[in-house]
């Protein structure tokens, strides 16, 4: 957005470097520290700016559209699973907090282990099924749809 | 070059590209082949990688089958209608057969998904989007890959595909760089899913600076999942169908919650609606059977994505802009209002620095929209990608050829923008069809499509002595000159993308020409692409690793570029106004072309070959059902 480091908080730790998914969070090998070496290939997707330790990254928008002085921060909590935004208008007519929800569950923990998982059968082996379906589909008894389930067919030509 | 070189052996699937399409491989693997070896290659870092690294705030394909909202022909009609009945119906259908279990999952993962307790059903924006605090979409899902892969090796650049040297057109692996070391790095492997992403950048951006960067695709999609796939011989289809984008200016903050959920709606610089004004016209030049002046724009029925730009660019042409979105209503409700924001930092953070820093509260001021450069991508409102097989018990015989998503190399499968024909899957389809491309996978080694196989060593120093080159340029050249980047010798990976952006607007139906193009100006610009080309392979320069990767992401680029040219130039109608135009075969054209375009690259002498292929369509059946015939197990070209 391109990102900035400040001087003065950057450590050159590196968790910029290695989230970036741009790879423009570079180590100036002089300062040993971080900064952006490619800034028209920034996203401001912001990676870098949540997953600094110290808070060290910012953006400064585009320069070939966006005027000085406004400015949106962040910060992200993995363990309380929330991200905490802050957006200050350039007039600082607003001045806003928006916090949102990043995960429902302690981090990591809600996600299956497919490799333990039961083996599936050589009847779903050969169905059109993938893992826990159908049943994480539809809640009722009912299969996955096909052409013949839902009485349709393949007609080549103009069909609107 | 003092790099080494880092061979794995023996994988079973080897995943390219670790968005949404190659997370859902990498997972759904695991389950179909417990003693599996399943490896991911990555470009970034798969926490935040991909189209999705910065988080949604919507999931678009939702059928809600549960609820009863939804069955997937409905959003086969729907993607149909929205691309001018340019699908694949097959594989549609069958991603949307599928696509809520992947939502289900994502729930139970921990991705915050919003509840409507009046409907009691996911909070819609849309008829197919659902609402969600996505933010961490990425990283909740790249922690299933993780879990199921054998090993993640992040930051490789994977430059070329593996091929069987013993059987003509099988794929035997994928070869890289990594992008910190600079290691070779050789994967072997019985299959390959290519989930790498489709092309940010191809075109010269309406930005002229910094800016650039803000692209409506990553910057970060080069174009891989075409580069890799059309150089080893895999057929694609559709790449002419190029997407244009509608969004806020400058920023291209996403519209889709502002209108479908915030009940925003645009106007013209005189505060006028202008939608209707040039149907009449634009209904001659595709017919009513696609756009209906009379009844469409005040029924319900959506209008095609392509058409609403047309207007959108003809009335800015016409002397009457900007178009504004008018927010000044919806945002005087406070929910609605913080919705609007939160849209943004969940998805395009860029866009709320904007307005930020000038002052735009769209409370009090009507933001300005504007139409983005062209991209290249299949997994949006398009469908560029490879031609792949569909599923066994929906696919006509032309559609397929054994295996589900598999390309027409033996053992390559796509996920996401790598499959052609499929608009409309977004995230969580892309996600989908990881997972049927997996199965498949697994199903091809299981029945021995994959014994056999030999990588010789040639093979392995030729593309080794191939990635490095640049640096040879670079280190063989530099001392010509003093210092700066003008050398007679080379040039470096960003001229080059510069040219590259230039030839493709100006000749292929770029913003500045407002999406114009026609035969002349193709071939002229297949020329100069060719040259390109030659200069990219002799005079392309990297002064370091990271250049190296710029290096390769361009050549993706320019692989896709030609498909795009070659594939505008053989469609000769103007399919989607809106998206590009023919200037020499402006209207729509169903006698000749309602037909999908398939294209050919001879991995040896680089020619193209065209052809077209046969459009199928979901109808409802009038006969009682009756089973499907048995498919033949071969491609019938």
């Amino acid at each position: 957005m391109p990102t900035f480091v400040q001087m003065t908080r950057c450590d050159g730790c590196g968790q910029c470097v290695d989230i970036c998914p741009s790879d423009i969070m570079h180590i100036d090998d002089t300062l040993r520290r971080a900064y952006n070496i490619e800034p028209d290939m920034c996203w401001e997707c912001y990676s870098c700016v949540k997953a600094c330790p110290h808070n060290a990254i910012d953006v400064r928008g585009y320069a070939d559209f966006t005027p000085l002085g406004g400015s949106v921060r962040v910060r992200r909590d993995e363990e309380k699973g929330v991200i905490a935004w802050r957006i200050i208008f350039r007039n600082g007519k607003k001045d806003w907090d928006l916090l949102a929800p990043i995960t429902t569950k302690p981090w990591g923990t809600g996600i299956p282990d497919l490799k333990t998982a039961s083996a599936p059968s050589d009847e779903m082996k050969n169905s059109q099924l993938l893992y826990n379906e159908p049943k994480y589909i539809r809640l009722d008894d009912g299969g996955l749809h096909t052409l013949e389930s839902n009485g349709l067919s393949m007609k080549e030509g103009v069909y609107y | 070059m003092g790099y080494s070189t880092v061979v794995e052996d023996n994988i079973d699937v080897l995943v390219v590209g670790a968005g949404l399409g190659g997370t859902g491989a990498a997972f759904e693997a695991r389950y179909w082949g417990k003693d599996k070896k399943i490896v991911i290659a990555e470009k970034a870092n798969i926490d935040r990688s991909g189209a999705v690294a910065q988080g949604l705030y919507a999931i678009n394909c939702y059928m809600g089958t549960r609820f009863g909202e939804n069955n997937p022909e409905d959003h086969v009609r729907y993607a149909r209608m929205d691309l001018m009945g340019m699908v694949r119906e097959d594989l549609l259908f069958d991603m949307a057969r599928h696509v809520d279990s992947a939502v289900h999952q994502f729930e139970e993962w921990g991705l915050p998904i919003m509840w409507d307790d009046k409907k009691e059903t996911y909070q819609r924006e849309g008829r197919w989007q659902i609402m969600i605090h996505g933010e961490s979409y990425k990283p909740i899902v790249a922690e299933a890959a993780k879990k199921s892969a054998d090993k993640v090796f992040n930051r490789i650049c994977v430059t070329h595909l593996l091929m069987d040297d013993s059987t003509a057109n099988r794929v035997a692996g994928a070869v890289g760089f990594n992008v910190r070391t600079g290691n070779y790095h050789v994967f072997k492997s019985k299959t390959v899913i290519v989930g790498a992403g489709g092309a940010s950048n191809i075109y010269k951006p309406r930005s002229v600076g910094e800016g650039a960067g803000r692209v409506w695709y990553a910057p970060w999609s080069s174009g891989s999942a075409y580069g890799l796939m059309i150089e080893a011989g895999a057929k694609m289809t559709q790449m002419e169908n190029k997407i244009v984008l509608a969004r806020f200016k400058d920023g291209y903050g996403p519209v889709g919650a502002y209108f479908l959920h915030l009940k925003t709606y645009t106007q013209n610089g005189a505060g006028e609606e202008y939608e209707s004004k040039w149907f009449p016209a634009l209904s001659k030049m595709v017919g009513k059977e696609y756009l209906d002046t009379e009844g469409q724009h005040l029924s319900h029925k959506p209008i095609p994505t392509c058409l609403r730009n047309h207007a959108f660019i003809n009335e800015v042409n016409a002397g009457r802009g900007p178009i504004y979105m008018v927010t000044k209503e919806a945002f005087q409700d406070p929910h609605l209002e913080e919705i609007g924001w939160h849209n943004f930092l969940g998805m395009t953070v860029g866009q709320a620095v904007l307005w930020a820093s000038t002052d735009v509260d769209p409370k009090y001021e009507n933001p300005e929209l504007t139409t983005s450069e062209p991209y290249v991508m299949g997994s949006h409102a398009t469908g560029c990608g490879a031609w792949c097989s569909g599923p066994e018990d929906v696919s006509p015989d032309e559609y397929f050829w054994g295996y589900n998503r598999m390309t027409t190399v033996q053992g390559l499968f796509g996920a996401g923008d790598a499959v052609g024909g499929t608009p409309h899957a977004f995230s969580s389809g892309s996600f989908t069809e990881g997972r049927l491309a997996a199965k498949a996978a697994i199903q091809y080694i299981n029945d021995g499509k994959a014994d056999g196989i030999v990588v010789g060593d040639a093979q392995i120093e030729k593309r080794r002595e191939q990635i490095y080159r640049p640096m040879e340029t670079y280190t063989v050249n530099r001392n010509h000159i003093t210092r700066g980047s003008v050398n007679p010798f080379y040039i470096n990976p960003r001229q080059g993308l510069d040219r590259l952006q230039k030839m493709m607007d100006e000749y292929c139906g770029g913003v500045t020409v407002s999406y114009m193009t026609n035969a002349n100006l193709l071939n002229i610009g297949l020329k100069k692409l060719g040259l390109l080309a030659e200069d990219w392979e002799t005079g392309i320069a990297a002064e370091n690793i990271h250049e190296l990767l710029r290096a390769w992401e361009l050549k993706h680029r320019i692989l896709t570029s030609e498909a795009v040219m070659q594939h505008t130039l053989f469609r000769e109608e103007t399919r989607w106004p809106g998206y590009y135009y023919r200037g020499d075969h402006m209207k729509l054209d169903d006698k000749n072309w309602h037909v999908l375009t398939v294209s050919h690259r001879d991995p040896e002498t680089g020619e193209y070959t065209m052809e077209k292929a046969p459009l199928y369509h979901i109808i409802d059946d009038e006969k009682p059902a009756k089973k499907p015939a048995k498919k033949k197990a071969a491609a019938k070209k």
